[in-house]
């Protein structure tokens, strides 16, 4: 069943030189239960993407397009219908533990205001959650840990805590932007080990968001990958990772150092991602392109659907032949 | 700085650790340092510029009398060499002695006692006022930044900064006194009205310490125009003050991850946004609270209102070096100690300050 | 002096070296409303600071009207007490007020360069003890300070500026020291001592053009300041004696005689005007140049 669909969203930004489209025609949904990855580079609009949803767009941001939500219109609610959304309905972490707690709360108070205005708990009956919601994400002596304030713990610990405090109210989808990227690396697989333990428990869809295609080839379901604001390939995550059609696709798995290219020399992409407000026109990715022909930049650029569920944006599909070869 | 041998193991920690009290205790020192230095610019300042304070105290004939203008200098210690004179007034302050008053002729320490409580009067409401609506509106401003509400409130307290007060004093005085017949008039009571036994100087507290409700009462009514006008300038400072660390702080993630939790925004305001502000803001009202003292100089006049800077201005006119100093070192030490006990509340309410020196 | 918030606050603002210069930035300060407003009211008041003669009405030191007549058609702000056109008073009070503030920021600004620049650029044994006597200026209630020196040197608006300027130029000090602590931690001074120019050269040349932006800023906020303190110790009369068409000390004209209301509120509408002018345009500077504002408006 669709629990989030996402079609044609728009967001436009107010920069110092004007209003630019951050994210541009991006469609996709989303299944209960499942977990959808969006990968790009920094600036591709993927937090974007998600604060939209979140109705959390910064100062003087606008979203246009359609955010179905668990069968309603969420985009352009009001305040209120927002209020009520975030946190119970749908909840996120935020990249960088370190500054997205609030330095001077408790993580008691962090923890259960949201419990006690969204489900009218009692302050026992929510500190009573917050126990069992601390002992979930594995940190050791809860009842200690209410009483500390964020600074007293370690990046890891206190993603942990935002992980605690975005599952109180129980949300049906989890947005997890960048969860792991502030983080050392030993500590990355263990918050990804509890993401997915978390959805397998509580069935729970899960969107996570990051540059790091590493980190989705273990967790996710599906993947949409992202370049200067729109999609540029979509797909099954196993067929994407194994089976890149895009040429930026190809080049990002390429950039993945892995096992199964042992012996070879990392490659990356030639040039750098472009600046928001001046995204190149028809595919933005052409100007770095290796197979871009003049029709590239002309719009618009038409998907191109590969297999089931797999598609891309690219009028060339220069992998195409290979594709039908082998099959 | 160098390190100081003769020190036990325990006294140095008192100075040099990184606890609260050796914070303070190192405070303290700094600012008795400060202190002595503000008495040394006075002191040299009015040295360095010509005028003759035996001349600004002495009328016309007895200053043609050599006999008298001696026995005066004599009698202030204005007959000794300049650095003989500042080492005796320093020697003398250590011990608490503040000296004597050129103008009044009587000790500094006893003018101040007199007047200082009227100004902090005055001052301890304006800036209380001047606390209260200007983080309101401060917040409001912020939080329709750019639009109706935000302009008219920055215009306004653009204008409540760019206002003369001595100016606004007037023009209140004749409104509310004058015209609408509202303020009672000038002075701190009726004339003639007793004023209550003192305890702390302030004529409201202390009518109400002794029971005197009339009393308080029309105290209050005398001070609220003097107070109110005085709160204008620092309304101005706070309210820009509070919109731009709201908007600041509105800025910080840990207020994007309040609002994900989908609380109500005046709980995002009140709890994740204005608690960490108002250190900021209370800082600022600390030292606008300081300045306060300083500006009444410019309207106790138009109010008669016997205090600090009617003595100031007094003291300024004599070029009476003992109680200018001692105004200087009143106000200087309530600044220096509003600066210290914010940076104490700092430490004591940030958790994330503790850890770091 | 005592540092009003708003100082302390630019100061802050101030010396955060700006992440972006250029490009928009200093154009649209003269797009924005408030600075529009602001400059036009300064230019208001230059036109008749310099053209008094013809715009006044009368001559101001005649006294060839009656006294307290209130405002009319033939005298829009009225007539002071001793007879004389309080409008033709108030034009030419600009000529005394605005110039003279000005005078009091510059030689503020040039004691308070020197200084900072001294103590920034000697940097140790200097440096702390500038900033200490600094400091010990910025605990000193300035207005009691200025008193005492205006008292000493006479009743004379000159030797209010000197009054005011004595405690008012650690504001620049502060600002240019930490302007230069800052450029000389920056990459492009490290790399243009390497090139092996002189530290001298460093300072004058290289720096200058990142100090004097800030320091202008603050020099057309603390305009505002200056005519403020300047009015105000007239108003006390220890600035511009009478018959002098000084705004503050006409202000205090009106103070003895409060219920000729005309006396002291049009010369006081001006010092607000003027103040609230400088105020808008360096508040707009300010934002201009502050990097956690147009942080905040990017982001």
């Amino acid at each position: 069943m669709t629990l989030l669909n996402v079609s044609d969203l728009t967001v436009t930004l107010a920069t110092s030189t004007g209003d630019a489209d951050a994210v541009r025609n991006l469609s996709f949904s989303l299944d209960g239960g499942e977990i959808l990855g969006i990968a790009g580079e920094s600036g591709s609009g993927k937090t974007m993407t998600a604060l939209s949803i979140m109705g959390l767009l910064p100062y003087k941001g606008k979203a246009s397009g359609s955010i179905n939500f668990d069968g309603k219109e969420v985009l352009g609610s009001s305040k209120k219908k927002y209020q009520h959304m975030r946190g119970k309905e749908i909840s996120m972490i935020f990249q960088d533990p370190m500054t997205s707690l609030h330095p001077m709360l408790t993580v008691q108070t962090q923890l259960t205001e949201h419990m006690r205005y969204h489900d009218k708990m009692s302050k026992s009956a929510a500190r009573e959650s917050a126990l069992k919601l601390l002992d979930t994400v594995k940190i050791p002596d809860p009842a200690s840990a209410l009483r500390a304030h964020p600074s007293q713990f370690s990046g890891g610990m206190r993603q942990r805590i935002a992980i605690a405090m975005a599952l109180a109210c129980e949300p049906k989808l989890l947005i997890a932007d960048e969860p792991t990227t502030a983080l050392d690396v030993t500590v990355q697989a263990g918050i990804l080990r509890l993401l997915h333990q978390i959805r397998d428990e509580r069935n729970l869809s899960i969107m996570i968001i990051t540059h790091d295609l590493g980190v989705l080839s273990s967790l996710t379901d599906k993947i949409l990958i992202m370049y200067a604001g729109s999609e540029v390939e979509s797909g099954p995550a196993r067929e994407l990772l194994s089976n890149p059609r895009h040429p930026y696709s190809q080049g990002l798995i390429a950039a993945l150092p892995g096992a199964s290219r042992e012996g070879k020399f990392l490659t990356s992409i030639d040039g750098m991602p472009p600046e928001l407000g001046n995204f190149p026109s028809g595919c933005a990715f052409h100007p770095r392109c290796g197979f871009a022909e003049d029709r590239c930049s002309v719009p618009p650029i038409d998907a191109t659907v590969v297999s089931k569920g797999h598609r891309i944006y690219c009028p060339v599909n220069p992998f195409a032949h290979d594709r039908v070869e082998q099959s | 700085m160098k390190p100081v041998p003769v020190l036990t193991p325990v006294t140095k920690t008192l100075f040099t650790g990184t606890g609260l009290t050796p914070f303070i205790i190192r405070r303290l020192l700094t600012a008795v340092v400060l202190i002595l230095g503000i008495t040394f610019i006075a002191f040299s300042v009015t040295q360095l510029v010509p005028g003759d304070p035996v001349a600004a105290n002495l009328g016309q004939s007895a200053y043609s009398d050599p006999d008298i203008v001696a026995a005066f200098k004599a009698e202030y210690g204005l007959d000794q060499p300049v650095h003989i004179q500042y080492i005796t007034y320093v020697g003398n302050l250590l011990q608490g002695n503040l000296g004597i008053s050129l103008s009044s002729k009587r000790p500094v320490a006893e003018d101040l006692r007199e007047f200082f409580p009227a100004t902090l009067e005055i001052a301890l409401v304006a800036v209380f006022v001047a606390l209260v609506l200007g983080v309101i509106l401060g917040t409001i401003s912020a939080m329709t930044r750019d639009r109706l509400p935000d302009q008219i409130i920055r215009v306004f307290s653009l204008t409540g900064v760019s206002m003369p007060v001595f100016w606004t004093a007037l023009t209140a005085f004749y409104i509310f006194f004058f015209v609408l017949g509202w303020a009672p008039g000038t002075g701190r009571l009726e004339p003639g009205a007793e004023p209550p036994p003192q305890v702390t100087g302030m004529y409201t507290v202390d009518a109400l310490l002794d029971g005197d409700f009339a009393t308080a009462s029309q105290a209050v009514s005398y001070l609220l125009l003097p107070a109110l006008v005085l709160a204008v300038f620092a309304l101005g400072v706070i309210t820009r003050f509070t919109r731009a660390s709201v908007l600041e702080i509105l800025g910080n993630d840990y207020v994007r991850t309040a609002r994900s939790k989908g609380l109500p925004e005046r709980v995002v305001i009140r709890r994740h946004v204005l608690r960490p502000a108002l250190l900021a803001i209370i800082t600022i009202a600390g030292v606008a609270f300081a300045s306060l003292l300083a500006g009444s100089v410019l309207i106790e006049n138009v109010f008669s209102w016997p205090g600090l800077g009617q003595y100031a201005y007094k003291s300024a006119v004599g070029l009476d070096l003992p109680g200018i100093m001692g105004v200087s070192m009143i106000v200087a030490t309530v600044f220096i100690f509003m600066n210290l006990l914010v940076d104490v509340l700092y430490r004591v309410i940030d958790p994330q300050m503790k850890d770091s020196k | 002096m005592i540092l009003s918030p708003n100082t302390r606050k630019t100061l802050k603002a101030l010396e955060t070296p700006t992440e972006k210069k250029g490009k928009g930035s200093t154009n649209s300060i003269w797009r924005q409303p408030l600075a529009i407003v602001g400059l036009t009211i300064i230019g208001v008041w230059v036109f008749v600071a310099v053209f008094a003669p013809w715009v006044a009405p009368y001559d101001p030191y005649s006294q060839e009207f009656d006294k307290f007549i209130p405002p009319s058609a033939e005298h829009w702000m009225g007539t002071d007490e001793l007879n004389r056109d309080i409008l033709s008073r108030v034009i030419y009070g600009a000529r005394i007020s605005l110039p003279y503030s000005i005078l009091l920021v510059v030689l503020s600004t040039i004691i308070g360069t020197i200084v900072g620049g001294v103590s920034g650029f000697f940097g140790g044994r200097v440096d702390a003890t500038l900033m200490r006597i600094t400091d010990m200026f910025f605990a000193f209630p300035g207005i009691i300070l200025a008193m005492a020196v205006a008292a000493a040197l006479g009743p004379e608006i000159r030797n209010a500026v000197i009054a005011i300027t004595i405690v008012a130029w650690p504001v620049y000090a502060r600002l240019v020291r930490g302007l230069i602590l800052n450029s000389k931690s920056s990459d492009y001074v490290t790399a243009s001592s390497l090139l092996g120019s002189s530290s001298i050269r460093t300072l004058f040349v290289d720096l200058r053009p990142n100090i004097s932006g800030p320091v202008f800023v603050l020099m057309a906020l603390e305009v505002g300041t200056a005519l403020l303190l300047l009015s105000g110790l007239s108003f006390l009369g220890l600035g511009a004696t009478p018959p002098s068409a000084e705004w503050g000390a006409m202000v205090s004209m009106g103070a003895v005689n409060f219920d000729r209301w005309w006396v002291g509120l049009f010369p006081g509408i001006a010092i607000l005007t003027a103040v609230l002018a400088f105020n808008f345009i360096g508040d707009t500077l300010r934002d201009a140049l502050d990097p956690r504002t147009a942080k905040a408006l990017r982001d």
